[in-house]
This record gives C-alpha cells, sequence and structure tokens, in this order.
C-alpha cells in the first residue's frame, strides 16, 4: 500500500485531520487498533468550551466553534451540537481576580463573555445551591456548549469516506521506518504502507508511537473517571464547572446529567477500572450543588484516558528531527472541543505548506527551551 | 415493518437498527455507540443479545465482541452513595 498520509488513531482528532486531508485531494489512510471512537473520545464529557487561561487555547476553541455550528450541514450528519453555555463557579476572591484577567483576554479574542454575582446564577440554572456550592461568583459564556462525540467522530469518518479516505479499524499501527531523519513507510497488523507523512493522534498512547521514530514526548496517561444518571426532564442547558472542585456536568440532549471530578489520589498510568471513591466523592460533590438529585439514579459509570502535557496544552506540528512525522496530541483533557481548528491548522500544514503560528507556540520544543503558559482552566 | 423495540431502556426501534447497519455501522460497537444502544439503566442484558443477532442476520457475519457491563450492576440513587463506602477502593 502507498498514501500520502497515514494517520494513527480513530478518535475525533484522527476522524478530523482525515477528512480534512481528503478533502483536500490528498491520499488518506487512518489505522485505528479497535473501533473508532474506542479511546478518549468515547468517554469524553462532550463539553465545549471557549473560556480558558491560555490564548492559544482560547483561539482554538472559538475557531472550533464556529466549525461546529456549521459541522451537521456540513458533513451531511446531526452532530447533537446545543449552546447551552458554561457558567465556570467561583468560590473565592483569588478566583475572581484570576476570572477578570480571563474574561479581558478573552474578550480581547472576540468571545462574548461575563463575570455574573452570586444572584444571578440560578437565573441560568435554577436548581443549583448556591450555598451549597460556596458560590461568589461565576463566569458565563452562552456560545460554550456540548456535541455528541461519537456521532462527532462517525460524521467527520462519514465525510472523510466520501472523500476517498481509507479508515482501516482493527488495524494496529506496530512500527515506524525512518530512514535520513525522514519518514519511509509504517507497518500495522495488516500490511505495510509506505507514506512520507505519518500523524501520531493516538491519544493516551501517542508516547509508544512516538517512541517508534525514537522522540521522547513529556506525555502522561491519567484514569478519568465519568458517570451519568438516568434520564431526566430537561432542567438546565448549561455546562457547570468549578476548577476548585475539579467537578463538571451537563445534562445532555436525552436527559441524562453526565459528569465526573478527579479523586484526591489519582496516578498517572493506564489503569482503568473505576472506583467507589469516584462514585461516593462525586455524589457528595454533586448532590452539594444540586441537593434535588439526591433521589436520582446513577445507572453508568467508566473510565477514560487523559493524555496530559506539562503544560496542559497540546503538541502540535512536524517533529524537527524526524520530518514527517506529525505531533497531534497532547490534549490533556480537552481535545474534543478543539478538534474541528486542530485538524484545520495541521490540514493546512500537511497539504498546503501553511504554517499557523500557534503551531509554533504548541510545538514540542517549548518544553526544551522552557518558553510555555500553564493553562490554569483545568477540571475533571 | 412492524414497529418492534429492541432496547427498552433507550427507546430503540429494530428498524432504527437494521438502517444504521445499511448506512455503513457494521462494527457492533460502532453501532451500538451510535445508537446508545446498551446505555440505558439494565446496561444491555436486554437488549445486547438481540443486537449481536440481528447484526449477524443484516450482515451474513459472526459478532464475536462482548461489551463491558459497567458499574454499578443496578443503578443506585445518588443520595445512597454520599453516605458509607468511605474507605473502599
Ligand atoms: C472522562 C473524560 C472526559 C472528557 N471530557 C472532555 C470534554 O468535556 N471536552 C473535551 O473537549 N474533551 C474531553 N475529554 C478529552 C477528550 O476526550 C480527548 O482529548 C479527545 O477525545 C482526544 O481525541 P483523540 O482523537 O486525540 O484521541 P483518542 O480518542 O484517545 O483516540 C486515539 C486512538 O488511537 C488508537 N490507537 C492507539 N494506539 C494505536 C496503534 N498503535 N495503532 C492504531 N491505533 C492506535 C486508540 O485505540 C484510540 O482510539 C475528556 C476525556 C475523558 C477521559
Ligand atoms: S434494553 Fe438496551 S440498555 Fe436496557
Amino acid at each position: 500500500m502507498k498514501s500520502d498520509v497515514v494517520i494513527v488513531g480513530g478518535g475525533v482528532n484522527g476522524c478530523a485531520l482525515a477528512y480534512r486531508l481528503a478533502k483536500k485531494g490528498l491520499k488518506v489512510i487512518l489505522v485505528e487498533r479497535r473501533f473508532l471512537t474506542s479511546g478518549a473520545t468515547g468517554a469524553c464529557g462532550a463539553g465545549i468550551r471557549q473560556q480558558w487561561s491560555t490564548k492559544e487555547n482560547t483561539k482554538l476553541a472559538i475557531d472550533s466553534v464556529k466549525h461546529f455550528e456549521k459541522f451537521s450541514r456540513e458533513l451531511g450528519m446531526d452532530i447533537d451540537f446545543r449552546q447551552g453555555g458554561y457558567l465556570i463557579i467561583n468560590h473565592d476572591e483569588k478566583e475572581v481576580e484570576q476570572s477578570k484577567k480571563n474574561i479581558k483576554m478573552q474578550r480581547s479574542l472576540g468571545l462574548d463573555v461575563r463575570f455574573i454575582d452570586r444572584d444571578e446564577i440560578n437565573d441560568i440554572v435554577p436548581i443549583l445551591d448556591v450555598e451549597g456550592m460556596h458560590a461568589i461568583g461565576a463566569t458565563f459564556c452562552p456560545t460554550d456548549g456540548h456535541a455528541n462525540p461519537f456521532k462527532t467522530t462517525f460524521a467527520l469518518a462519514k465525510a472523510a469516506r466520501r472523500y476517498g479516505a481509507n479508515i482501516m479499524t482493527h488495524t494496529t499501527l506496530t512500527d515506524i521506518v525512518v530512514e535520513n531523519h525522514r519518514v519511509k513507510k509504517v507497518k500495522t497488523t495488516n500490511g505495510s504502507i509506505e507514506t512520507d507523512a505519518v500523524v501520531n493522534a493516538a491519544g493516551a498512547w501517542s508516547k509508544k508511537i512516538a517512541e517508534m521514530v525514537g522522540i521522547d514526548i513529556p506525555n502522561t496517561p491519567f484514569r478519568k473517571e465519568i458517570m451519568v444518571t438516568e434520564r431526566l426532564k430537561l432542567m438546565f442547558e448549561a455546562m457547570v464547572i468549578s476548577f476548585k472542585d475539579g467537578i463538571y456536568f451537563s445534562q445532555q440532549k436525552e436527559g441524562h446529567i453526565l459528569g465526573g471530578l478527579p479523586i484526591p489520589e489519582e496516578r498517572e498510568g493506564y489503569n482503568f477500572m473505576p472506583t467507589f471513591m469516584f462514585l461516593t466523592h462525586m455524589a457528595k460533590t454533586l448532590t452539594r450543588y444540586v441537593p434535588s438529585l439526591k433521589y436520582i439514579n446513577m445507572v453508568r459509570h467508566w473510565t477514560g484516558f487523559y493524555d496530559v502535557t506539562p503544560d496542559a496544552r497540546p503538541i502540535l506540528g512536524e517533529s524537527e528531527e524526524v520530518k514527517g512525522f506529525i505531533h497531534c496530541h497532547g490534549f490533556s483533557g480537552h481535545g474534543f472541543m478543539l478538534s474541528p481548528k486542530v485538524s484545520e491548522v495541521l490540514a493546512e500544514y500537511i497539504a498546503d505548506d501553511k504554517k499557523d503560528e500557534i503551531l509554533d507556540s504548541l510545538s514540542l520544543k517549548r518544553f526544551k527551551t522552557g518558553k510555555f503558559t500553564r493553562e490554569k482552566s483545568v477540571v475533571g | 415493518m412492524k414497529t418492534v423495540i429492541v432496547c427498552r431502556c433507550e427507546d430503540i426501534t429494530e428498524k432504527e437498527i437494521v438502517d444504521a447497519i445499511h448506512a455503513g455501522y457494521t462494527d457492533f460497537e460502532e453501532l451500538r455507540k451510535n445508537l446508545r444502544i446498551g446505555m440505558g439503566p439494565c446496561q444491555g442484558r436486554v437488549c445486547i443479545p438481540l443486537v449481536k443477532k440481528i447484526l449477524q442476520r443484516e450482515t451474513g457475519r459472526k459478532v464475536e465482541e462482548n461489551p463491558t457491563v459497567r458499574p454499578p450492576v443496578v443503578p443506585i440513587p445518588l443520595g445512597m452513595l454520599t453516605k458509607g463506602w468511605e474507605n473502599e477502593e
């Protein structure tokens, strides 16, 4: 087999990039070792937020929302995109100070976001217990929201196939052959593919793919737990999050309340067993935020992996050591919402030789030079 | 086709399943996730065997996958979870 580009990983990022490259007329093969959405994408909280502390994440998210708004029509399949906003609860003065700084930067990038007082919180999400949450205020952006990660990924894959991409599921990438510091060929469980470019979109397993070409990336996998309740009548539209408590939850279109938070002693590694500690911790925090949920059943609980980098921002762009090896990983728990713009930037780089400046600030090199800013607005 | 509900928890009909298979969702897991089959309170104990049969019938291919049943095994009210089990992992 031969291909212009080989993409490793059938999550939302791999599929989005396959779609964009195939649409530009490139020959694309995507390999996924299990099924599409079997990685973090299928475990994800579905949230789409533009309120970040770093400019790079905010920009990527704002541009991604513009794509999400068009995706259902563009891809020919409904991805259940809903814009109910994100309500970020603030608990102390220090948080409020940071929020005001963030809002200033976010507004300078054109985002409609504002600070709201404690007594306005219930106007947005009536069922919240302001007292129980220890809230003193919040920030709100009405164009944040969520979409169905399965449908988004399947819609992208379907559109990619329409443009001729070959998406091979149940196919594992086993090795990458490099000659004279250039990608030459990849080996998979379903044959070898000659190619000049390999995109590493393998999520929490990206480190293993990078090792195949002798590159060490500073990513660590972290187990994250998430749960869903039975269906309820629709009560609120906004995603509610708190950086201090680490909690996030929203009500999905079908009526389920979906949410998660980190357990105190989470360690890095590939342990995927769900814990009781999560359940009690989640139930306590969630019922403190919304006491009426006490009587509601939790029906499922599962885990997935965050692929975390030292500054909680993704690593994107071509490697300097190995030409044709392209990074697309390290999303640190927010890779679903950034995928529309990330895939656009990378597709323009690969197909049109256009280099967006964001690829400089999010290159792997930043960890060597030490020139990076940590993203502070993380949950889960 | 008569309306036959296959997944009672998520309210999914046989027709929806057959249509999805014909639209290209022939991977058992992808079919399931696209339609939310097995994501209800019974965690697929009722519907998964039926969906497997339908997929086998429509594709003429044997379906091996056995999806994981996630905890809890039965639904639990959140209020109950806030008490006890403090020290368990
Ligand atoms: C509990 C949880 C909640 C989250 N909530 C949100 C949220 O609300 N909003 C948000 O934006 N993000 C969220 N995220 C993060 C988001 O899910 C991920 O950042 C995103 O899905 C990453 O997509 P991806 O395509 O890069 O990687 P993945 O979806 O992980 O895909 C990587 C794929 O690579 C495949 N693979 C690995 N090795 C190989 C190999 N050798 N050969 C072939 N294939 C291979 C894997 O099987 C996998 O399917 C959450 C994550 C978790 C775990
Ligand atoms: S019948 Fe399908 S999940 Fe219960």
